[in-house]
């Protein structure tokens, strides 16, 4: 769809498609890597670069996020033979993503470099278990733990459930309907080669899975995977001499928080999430609302949180998530698909990243699925969305990142085909 | 004074300077519930913090609180992942609206007091007492003593309250 220029310089809207997504890498999404974090993250961010057509001279700035997890980006930049204008290694880890693209630009911005790869590298099976299992659930209790751990609050489905229950008992939301989510991204999943779960699940094999911590099933909570994700970012202006249609970066919203963040349990309601608040900032900064948006990447961490994220950046009515996404609305031949990859219940699990590198493909109209490929080496798609099928989205202009680090902490990113 | 403690096998710490945070547990551990008051705009907040995230005053004094509320949301957890909890389950972690300062300052803020459900002397609720809770249950404070200067606080039945009909509980046994 034709979108307005914004001449107006005074406001963020000035950077309304300046910079852009020009290259995307990852490597396989495994459950035993075999290798390092270092290994894995120079694995990616040289398939981003090869994908952008970017050599190391042309990659200045680095940027990362991990959470004790991963290796730094100057090593990485070592191995890969990168000299770094600016690099900076962050703490965190669902939400990063687009609030890191968002301090890319600013520093490109800043004239401080000229090309930023940011990259995820992260063992979240065989070192550090994103699920909490393992050494990280035997760690001493101390200092403000006390009031969560040693109550056996710990996990991210732990702590994130008394958010899913509320929603459930404040608007009658049902089991089933969020079932839906893992249906769908299962179904997606099917037609992706590269994700870790390729079959598909229904609603009921979902609610007949093991109960996890109520309302959670074992089948609403994601995988974990071992495997490295990164993105590029360059102004617009140098991506049209780069191999791929751009994607251009129409706004973006970066760990946007409810009050009280540290114990966001205390402000209510508490079933409404970050995105009533980020969306403030993303759709007047992107100059597009929830209706212009072809293909979201509603982070799912756990099938709620597509869910919420959905409803609380207005794709629906409060209330209506439950219906939303179990409508038809975000399968694939739907109004909205949502992670056509597959997401993090069944791609791989990557802390967001590899939610924004579907929707860049998306945009180019290059996803890779099992159709054919033309004589430009391009798959020629079908849209035939049957299982091992396509999973491109016909005419894809517009998409909607929504990434979550818990009920009170979330980042947002909308993007446009160049 | 720093305090290191065993909990379930679990160990637990708190440094000396956690100076607030070594103030509210040892109220618990005499079994008499505060919390801190602001000095500028008398709020009561939880958990422990430096500073009033109101008017953020620095200054606060510490008050009793009777330790009555209804279960805002929970979640059982049927699955232990720390190995503390693995001989527990199902257990309940609830988020209890205080009666005290219940919708002050706002309409959808309150005291929201994390607790496990527990029996009187504050061991973890077995799962026939587990079954009966959900949102609306009406619960009191016990504590679960831990070393000295650290009691948990935790949440049973007020078998003494009136009871909501049916307390909201997940739709799936």
């Amino acid at each position: 769809m034709p979108l307005p220029a914004d001449t107006d310089v005074s406001s963020p809207k000035h950077l309304r498609d300046k910079y852009a997504i020009v290259g995307v890498g990852e490597t396989t999404y495994t459950r035993g890597s075999g290798m390092t974090t270092r290994a894995l993250g120079t694995w990616a961010v040289s398939n981003a670069m090869l994908d952008a057509g970017l050599k190391a001279a042309d990659v200045d700035g680095m940027l990362s996020y991990q959470s004790g997890d991963s290796t730094f980006a100057p090593f990485i930049a070592g191995d890969l033979g990168i000299r770094l204008n600016f690099y900076m290694d962050v703490f965190g880890g669902g939400s990063s993503t687009e609030a890191l693209i968002g301090i890319a630009m600013g520093v490109i911005e800043a004239g401080m470099c000229k090309t930023v790869a940011i990259f995820r590298a992260m063992n979240g099976f065989s070192q550090v278990r994103i699920g909490g299992t393992g050494a990280r659930s035997a760690v001493p209790v101390t200092s403000d733990m006390l009031h969560s751990r040693a109550y056996g609050w710990q996990s991210a489905g732990q702590m994130f459930s008394p958010t899913f229950m509320r929603h459930m008992y404040d608007y009658g939301t049902k089991p089933a309907q969020v079932a839906a989510v893992r249906a769908a991204h299962s179904n997606h999943a099917s037609n992706n080669p590269k994700a870790y779960y390729q079959k598909r699940v229904t609603v009921e094999d979902v609610l007949a899975s093991r109960v996890i911590c109520k309302p959670l099933h074992l089948l609403d909570c994601c995988v974990e995977t071992d495997n490295a994700t990164a993105v590029i970012i360059a102004r617009a202006d140098r991506a049209r001499d780069l191999k791929h249609t751009p994607a251009l970066i129409r706004g973006v919203a970066g760990r946007v928080c409810k009050p009280r963040i540290d114990m966001h349990y205390q402000a209510g309601p508490i079933s409404t999430v970050a995105g009533r608040y980020a969306r403030e900032i993303l759709w007047p900064n992107s100059g597009v609302g929830p209706e212009d948006v072809d293909v979201t990447g509603s982070y799912d961490a756990f099938t709620f949180t597509t869910m919420l994220q959905l409803e609380d950046y207005g794709f629906c009515k409060k209330g209506e998530g439950g219906r939303y996404v179990s409508d038809g609305t975000i399968n694939l031949g739907g109004r909205r698909p949502n992670n056509t990859s597959g997401g993090h219940l069944c791609e791989g699990y990557t802390h967001g990243m590899n939610m924004v590198i579907e929707n860049v493909r998306q945009l180019r109209h290059d996803v890779d699925d099992s159709c054919p490929k033309g004589p430009d080496g391009k798959r020629e798609h079908t849209y035939d969305y049957k299982e091992g099928g396509c999973r491109q989205v016909k005419g894809c202009e517009v998409t909607a990142n929504l990434g979550w680090a818990m009920p009170g902490t979330g980042s947002a990113m909308v993007m446009r085909r160049g | 004074m720093s305090i290191q403690a065993q909990y379930l096998g679990m160990p637990l710490s708190l440094d000396d300077l956690e100076v607030e945070n070594l103030t509210y547990f040892k109220h618990c551990a005499a079994h008499d519930f505060h919390l801190q008051a602001c000095a500028n705009c008398s709020l009561l907040r939880y958990p422990p913090t430096t500073a009033c995230p109101w008017c953020t005053s620095r200054e606060a004094k510490w008050v009793p609180v009777e330790g009555k509320g209804a279960v805002h949301s929970y979640t059982e957890v049927h699955h232990a992942i720390q190995p503390a909890f693995k001989g527990h389950t199902p257990y309940m972690v609830l988020l209890v609206d205080l009666d005290r300062q219940l919708g002050k300052p706002t309409e959808h803020e309150a005291l929201r007091i994390v607790g496990n459900l527990a029996t009187p002397d504050g061991k973890l609720a077995k799962p026939e007492m587990v079954k009966r809770v959900g949102i609306g249950t009406r619960v009191r404070m016990v504590f679960t003593d831990v070393a000295p200067g650290l009691a948990l606080p935790q949440w049973i039945i007020d078998e003494a309250a009136k009871q909501p009909d049916n307390p909201w509980r997940y739709p799936q046994e």
